[in-house]
């Protein structure tokens, strides 16, 4: 097949390409995974950087470093960008590494789209970080952008914000379509849905809700670029709009997306206890019954966001029980977790040390987050620092913490090299720690009224302020720790068997370490 | 067995192209609107130079897929992947038009009637004096603020009533793009049966169809500008009628766009066989679904 097109060389089954081609004009699923995590590990340390600049402003009572107004910019950027360009591009990242080797595919099955939704994340970030040095600074109205915030009292920049909002949504309908036609169409023979590995199963999942909401985000935004400069009132009252049809539609996309954040690392997870507790896992098909169950219940759980904008009591009463509901399938998943491990061969390298934080951490974020669900209780938890540390509990410890542990449990299949265990075991004790002093505190000051968003605040919110901004220095501190791992086991060391982990089961362990450029050329035979 | 092995393509320069082309493209487009206006300012070229790369990367890459396709590099399971592919896309597509009708529906049932007093007890906005005297109605004619802030529209586009149904363009939009899914279906067959005369003539009369579909929307477009009063600006009803009909209408000419591109290729490259013709036929189910989008608009924007 190789005269027909005069620029597909018969090099087919070769290396890559050599220089910087190989990675602007790459289709290979594995070259594309390695940007997606890089970009997003370069994201993370953005963000975590504007982390540091909110947390080193509240280190104490009064303005210290930062103005207000620039202020508000950091807690915007930072969530905008650790949502969009950390945690889901570090899962597509994941995805396309994993997704293509665990169904014994040769690669994904839109190789060049793959691509596209890649590169257009660079852009679209450069587009949002460039916002910061616009005329009236970068969007301040927090990640959430609800209207009249984002639109009538927005700056200029608003407008570069929704277009970048725009392209990074196309990026991730590609990437998502992507993966539902590879896991659907380019499964090896015999891998049948219920045999596929639980982390496919997550992605296909996650992959269809983020085709279902991101383009109700891009409407979004789009209704709020109509109002700010063609001058519709969707969500001004004065013409018969609402501002409050902009949570609405907001959290319709937002709620699935913070499930598009989680599920994925659900598979990782389960993967990991698996293999380090030399077990199978314990329910497989209830695991992705209630992966589905999730999925489905979270589009129907969006305004438990908005207990405080003044809903109808039906909507109140219902949204607190289909909220509350999600409880069992998520218990399901924890108790399965737990009796994995019962009875084990457990060890404890870092990936393991990872997932188990991830089992108990982001067990505390849910039960938090069930606090969150009752309507009379949210009244008073509202918009204060009890919710920051609630998302941030399945977060940071939920979800960051699983893509380190996939990191720890993969880059010897994908470098070759073992990491340096006693390096890793340091890492996860001073994240963990740092993880935990930062945010614990802030349950505290949230259940004693402290509001989020102001870079000030009262006398009595001193000391856990104190206690949180140490623990987020380590934290940010030790993910240098991270990147020296990573780098020193890409650069060299121990060779990695084609195993690698004992207890480790599924088709990437079966091909060489590291893996093949090109892996599954004919698919495997799988019983 | 070689024949079917997946298609991999070798290093690609189109999709960074595509990226650069969209990144020109919305950095082009935000600095055009956040300068509209200011007459001197140069910032269309870059949103120009952004649609002119952008469809230049597009006619490339397309062409170099169907090179590909007639080389016979695709198996049928890369055909399989760009079904799924194009309905997942259209998936995504419903989903978009999907919050501008929820918009709709939470306006026309919530915020409007809401904004008028409606199920607060006497301690809503309306016990607070906030816009007083606001009757809630659909289509919304007169806003809140009274037009103070938006410009009151003197006619709406709904449903004029038996007497008026002849004159009443929605009415004959709906029946063009109806018969034009029949035409492009009548097209289909067609092919399948190996006629392609008769396949050109129906892709050519679904094509015309279309023309006429967005010609009558731009006559609908400027009753409504200069004798209705009913603009961008008119309040809520203006807003939604206008997003949902504008959107819809720039599909149809997406959606119209490719099934001229099929026509052309049918007519000057002989493309499509009667049992290999995906390129038509992801153009056709699109078509499909922009007519399903009409038929929801023409029930929830105009009758109802």
């Amino acid at each position: 097949m190789s005269a027909v097109i005069e620029n597909h060389h018969d090099d087919h089954h070769h290396g890559p390409a050599k220089g910087l081609t190989r990675w602007l004009y790459t289709t290979n699923h594995k070259d594309i995974g390695t940007l997606y995590l890089w970009f997003s590990f370069a994201m993370f340390l953005i963000g975590g950087a504007m982390a540091l600049v909110i947390r080193a402003e509240l280190f104490q009572p009064g303005m210290q470093i930062v103005e207000p107004e620039f202020y508000n910019q950091m807690i915007t950027l930072h969530g905008l960008i650790m949502i969009f360009g950390g945690v889901m591009p570090a899962f597509v990242g994941l995805a396309n590494w994993l997704v293509p080797m665990m169904i014994g595919a040769p690669d994904m099955a839109l190789p060049r789209m793959n691509n596209l939704s890649f590169w257009i994340l660079p852009f679209a970030f450069f587009i949002l970080l460039s916002s910061l040095f616009m005329e009236g600074g970068a969007p301040n109205f927090g990640w959430t952008f609800y209207a009249p915030l984002s639109t009538t009292y927005a700056p200029p920049s608003v407008t570069f914000f929704i277009f970048s909002v725009h392209i990074m949504g196309a990026s991730s309908i590609m990437g998502a379509i992507n993966v539902v036609v590879t896991i659907m169409n380019m499964r090896a023979p015999g891998v049948t849905l219920m045999k596929m590995p639980l982390f496919v199963w997550s992605w296909l999942i996650t992959a269809y809700l983020l085709i279902a909401v991101m383009p109700v985000l891009a409407g979004a935004v789009t209704m709020m670029l109509m109002d700010i400069h063609f001058g519709t009132s969707f969500f001004n009252a004065a013409g018969g709009g609402d501002p409050v049809l902009f949570q609405h539609i907001f959290w319709f996309f937002g709620h699935p997306e913070v499930y598009i954040m989680i599920l994925p690392a659900f598979g990782i997870v389960s993967h990991i206890i698996e293999t380090f507790s030399r077990k199978q896992l314990f329910g497989y098909s209830s695991m992705v019954w209630a992966m589905l169950s999730i999925a489905i219940l979270s589009f129907v759980v969006w305004a438990h966001h908005m207990f405080t904008v003044g809903l109808p009591l039906a909507a109140e009463l219902f949204f607190m029980w289909a909220t509350m509901l999600i409880a069992v399938p998520t218990g399901v998943k924890v108790f399965n977790w737990v009796a994995t491990m019962f009875k084990g061969s457990l060890t404890f390298e870092t990936p393991m040390l990872f997932a188990i934080a991830f089992v108990v951490l982001f067990t505390i974020g849910g039960l938090s987050g069930l606090m969150l669900a009752i309507v009379p209780a949210d009244f008073q938890y509202h918009d204060t620092y009890f919710v920051v540390a609630h998302f941030h509990y399945v977060l940071v410890p939920g979800a960051i913490f699983s893509i380190m542990a996939a990191v720890y449990y993969w880059i010897p299949k994908w470098s070759g090299n073992m990491y340096d265990e006693r390096l890793g075991k340091l890492h996860f004790w001073l994240s963990f720690i740092g993880v935990n002093v930062t945010f614990f505190p802030q349950h505290f000051i949230g259940l004693a009224g402290m509001p989020r968003r102001y870079p000030d605040y009262a006398l009595q919110f001193a000391d856990w302020n104190m206690v949180s901004s140490v623990g987020a220095f380590l934290f940010g501190v030790s993910q240098i720790l991270f990147l020296f791992i990573v780098v020193k086991t890409v650069m060299g060391g121990k060779k990695a068997t084609d195993q690698v982990w004992e207890g480790a089961r599924g088709l990437e362990w079966t091909v060489a370490s590291p893996a093949p450029y090109h892996t599954f050329t004919t698919p495997p035979k799988v019983d | 067995m070689s024949a079917q092995t997946y298609y991999v393509p070798e290093q690609s320069r189109f999709p960074i192209f595509m990226a650069l082309s969209l990144f020109l493209l919305v950095m082009g487009a935000s600095s055009t609107i956040n300068n509209l206006d200011n007459p001197d300012s140069n910032s269309a070229y870059i949103l120009y130079a952004g649609f002119i790369s952008l469809f230049t990367t597009l006619f490339f890459w397309f062409r170099q897929v169907i090179k590909e396709h007639l080389a016979g590099l695709d198996s049928n399971q890369l055909k399989t992947s760009y079904v799924y592919g194009m309905a997942w896309f259209i998936f995504s597509e419903v989903m978009f038009f999907a919050a501008f009708f929820g918009a709709l529906f939470y306006v026309r049932s919530f915020a409007v009637p809401w904004l008028s007093g409606e199920g607060e007890n006497g301690v809503g906005i309306s016990a607070i004096g906030l816009w007083e005297g606001f009757e809630s109605s659909w289509p919304v004619m007169t806003t809140p603020d009274k037009g103070a802030e938006y410009v009151l529209a003197e006619k709406s586009m709904a449903w004029p009533g038996w007497g008026h149904a002849l004159e009443w363009l929605p009415l004959w939009n709906t029946i063009v793009l109806l018969s034009s899914s029949v035409t492009v279906h009548f097209a289909h067959i067609g092919l399948k049966n190996g006629d392609r005369k008769k396949f050109n003539r129906f892709l050519g009369i679904t094509v015309g169809l279309a023309l006429i579909f967005v010609g009558l929307q731009a006559a609908e477009y400027y009753e409504a500008y200069a004798h209705y009063g009913l603009t961008l600006n008119s309040g809520i009803y203006g807003s939604t009628f206008f997003m949902l009909t504008g959107f819809h209408g720039f599909h149809v000419m997406m959606g119209g766009f490719m099934l001229a591109v099929m026509l052309a290729r049918s007519v000057f490259a002989g493309h499509f066989e009667d049992h290999d013709h995906f390129g038509f036929e992801a153009a056709s189910w699109y078509w499909h679904f922009v007519d399903v989008v009409w038929v929801m608009l023409f029930l929830f924007v105009y009758i109802l």
